[in-house]
């Protein structure tokens, strides 16, 4: 019997994995030969999906991009025992993409069939949590400040902090909430992890209900990703049915439930508070701080909120040790991070590496330049609220106070590359334009600030006093970061402030 | 870029009326004539009653409550804010308020397919602008716009993430990647001959 894996993540199925994984079991049936078909996760060269693997007693061997017309090609070459084809790539660990990475969250994730807690334990799966449950809650929380894990959604806040400041409030009804609200342009690593891995998203968040003392966690995934909500369900029903969750979870004695819970396409609810009004029903208007989440969240009640990843890197942290995590990376930025490489670029996807690489080691060496074969002019970095970045400074590593040293942010990982055709003024304007649809409207910065930006942009670029409608955009700019309640209209300028910094050529009347 | 345009003064509509109201299409007012909208009809009625008792006891329920009858029925009918409100025990205007606060709740039926095309950076870096212009000469309509023939409802999103394979679209729930307009004529024809 052999075994073919073709991935169900949705970015392969965009790609036409769904009808390769059908004519696969067709063709194997018309051939009379047995084949298990199993659908896993993407390893994330979106380059060579949809990726279809076969196990051969050398390992896993990679063909890819594979097309409907490629299949009975590769029955013919017989490509179940690893035979050779012109789509071919060897063993799929080999392919350099995959080989330098240091995939620690993403290890799973690809590989396992994500619906399968049998799997997942066979793969090291709940060993973080067993440990958890043999330790005192006080040092599960130690463990998590040591291993120096900030939060990936883009706030980079010490995720041990946190969870200190909820197990340390009187217990009663806290909970664990995750972020999957994965709105930024560029970032997609979330998404993948969610219909890839789920079931480690849910451990680790196992662990910071018995860590903090919550029973209760709510996923807030985005209304955008209909396959990563079916593949959460399947996984959390599964996780239930091995008794993962619920009452006496693994026996322990404890409780954890959990749901996922539905955005309906508000970029805002990203925003921590903002998605707490959300998952009580609300409109996802931010509210001010303090009191912090932490100490009156959901209901009312402590609770945590941390993005996906950050969730998911628990459980590693758990098993392989604090000390371990903390030896990947540099400086302040400890661990790995995935790093999503977007927009035009010849081989986009996913690259876990330990913080510390340089943004031309990623752009090039693994993206392989742009997708039209043009120069790069700029990359936007961490979402629509993420500053643009010029060429000149791609030799910046690519970690949380080394982009902060050149007035950039890492946010949560995204990157998204342009080629030398792209115009930044319509880029800055196109900030304020979604800053404008996304607003929630509480604070004036923001919901007005936006749209006169664009108003101030169209008058540059329709060339009525250019110099000082710059710098009345420069000043508006200004107003919008200090004057804004939260990140949104706080951070929207930043693209605004880059381009005008460093392609100030592109801000000129345009012809008609 | 007559296309960024329009979005804007589309945007700041967005909020009170992107959708149009069902018995008087094209009225940008449309959210003030609910007074003289139609009832639900019984079917409909049965199913927000049965939806709001079922959900009722669950912590923060109008969101779900929303997803249920959208998914039931289509769209949110303006008729359907009362019973919400009373079943859940709040008021009108807060159920109003949390409608027409998210961008994926509808106030009116969509068109038999729905076509959401990213307009999000990625998707831009690889002619996502362009593509969205093929696409409203391809239907004949504007973003929030359904084709006069009911067949389709064209809408922009901000990130599918799908930023690896831009540019992006989401027909009827399926995500596409690296779309060109031949690719996205030939997806469309394969709609226009399903239901």
């Amino acid at each position: 019997m052999s075994t073919v894996y073709v991935p169900r993540d949705s970015g392969a199925q965009s790609l036409g994995a769904e009808e390769v994984a059908q004519a696969i079991t067709a063709e194997a049936r018309r051939l009379n030969v047995p084949v298990t078909l199993v659908r896993n996760g993407s390893r994330g060269a979106y380059a060579l999906e949809p990726l279809v693997e076969v196990a051969t007693p050398q390992g896993r061997i990679a063909y890819g991009p594979v097309t409907v017309a490629d299949v009975r090609p590769l029955f013919a070459a017989g490509f179940l025992a690893g035979g050779a084809h012109a789509l071919a790539h060897g063993p799929t660990a080999e392919i350099p993409w995959f080989k330098g990475q240091q995939r620690l969250t993403f290890a799973r994730v690809g590989i396992v069939d994500p619906a399968s807690v049998a799997d997942y334990l066979k793969s090291g799966g709940y060993e973080g949590l067993t440990r958890a449950l043999a330790m005192e809650t006080s040092a599960i929380v130690a463990a998590i400040l040591t291993s120096g894990l900030r939060g990936r959604g883009g706030a980079a806040f010490p995720t041990g902090i946190k969870w200190k400041t909820v197990h340390d409030q009187p217990a009663g009804q806290k909970y664990i909430t995750c972020n999957a609200d994965e709105g930024d342009s560029g970032t997609f690593a979330d998404r993948m992890l969610m219909e890839g891995d789920p079931l480690s998203l849910i451990e680790g968040m196992t662990i910071a209900g018995i860590a903090v003392g919550a029973t209760q966690g709510y996923i807030y995934l985005r209304a955008e990703y209909p396959d990563a909500h079916r593949a959460l369900n399947t996984a959390i029903a599964a996780a239930y049915q091995a008794r993962y969750l619920g009452d006496d979870l693994a026996g322990s004695g404890r409780r954890f439930d959990l749901e996922v819970r539905l955005g309906a396409g508000a970029y805002i609810c990203g925003e921590e508070t903002s998605m707490l009004e959300s998952l009580e029903g609300r409109r996802g208007e931010v509210r001010v701080r303090p009191p912090l989440p932490a100490i009156k969240g959901l209901f009312g009640r402590p609770t945590i909120v941390n993005n996906v990843i950050t969730l998911a890197s628990v459980p590693w942290i758990m098993a392989h040790g604090a000390e371990a995590y903390a030896n990947y990376g540099t400086g302040k930025s400890r661990g790995t991070l995935p790093i999503q490489l977007a927009g035009n670029i010849k081989n986009g996807g996913l690259v876990e590496r330990a913080f510390g690489l340089s943004l031309r080691e990623l752009l090039y060496d693994y993206g392989g330049g742009s997708a039209t074969g043009r120069p790069i002019r700029t990359v936007q970095i961490g979402g629509p609220l993420g500053a643009y970045v010029p060429a000149a400074q791609f030799d910046v590593a690519v970690d949380y106070e080394s982009l902060a040293g050149i007035g950039a942010l890492l946010g949560h990982g995204g990157i998204v590359a342009f080629d030398d055709t792209v115009d930044m003024a319509r880029m800055a304007r196109y900030a304020m334009e979604f800053c404008a649809i996304e607003s929630c409207g509480k604070c004036t910065p923001c919901r007005i600030g936006s749209t006169r930006g664009v108003e101030v942009i169209d008058r540059i670029l329709a060339g009525v006093e250019a110099e000082r409608n710059v710098r009345l955009l420069e000043d508006l700019c200004e107003t919008m970061v200090q004057g804004s309640l939260c990140g949104l209209g706080g951070m929207a300028p930043f693209p605004v402030q880059s381009a005008l910094k460093h392609f100030r050529e592109d801000f000129r009347a345009q012809p008609k | 870029m007559i296309a960024q345009g329009k979005d804007i003064g589309q945007a700041a509509a967005r909020r009170g009326s992107r959708a149009t109201a069902p018995d008087k299409p094209g009225d940008p007012a449309g959210t003030y004539t609910c007074c003289l909208m139609k009832t639900l009809d019984a079917a409909q009625e049965a199913a927000v009653r049965r939806i709001v008792a079922e959900l009722k006891g669950r912590p923060g329920p109008l969101i779900e409550v929303l997803h249920a009858i959208q998914q039931d029925l289509g769209y949110v009918p303006e008729a359907a804010v009362a019973p919400v409100a009373e079943g859940l025990n709040l008021s009108r205007a807060e159920v109003h308020g949390v409608v027409t606060f998210y961008h994926h709740f509808r106030r009116a039926p969509a068109g038999a397919h729905t076509v959401s095309l990213c307009q999000a950076e990625a998707c831009q870096s690889m002619g996502a602008l362009a593509l969205a212009e093929h696409a409203r000469r391809r239907l004949g309509v504007g973003f929030h716009e359904t084709t006069p023939d009911g067949r389709f409802t064209l809408e922009p999103i901000y990130c599918l993430g799908n930023c690896a394979c831009s540019p992006a679209a989401m027909i009827d729930g399926k995500l596409h990647g690296r779309l060109t307009p031949a690719r996205f004529d030939e997806l469309i024809a394969a709609q226009a001959k399903s239901p």
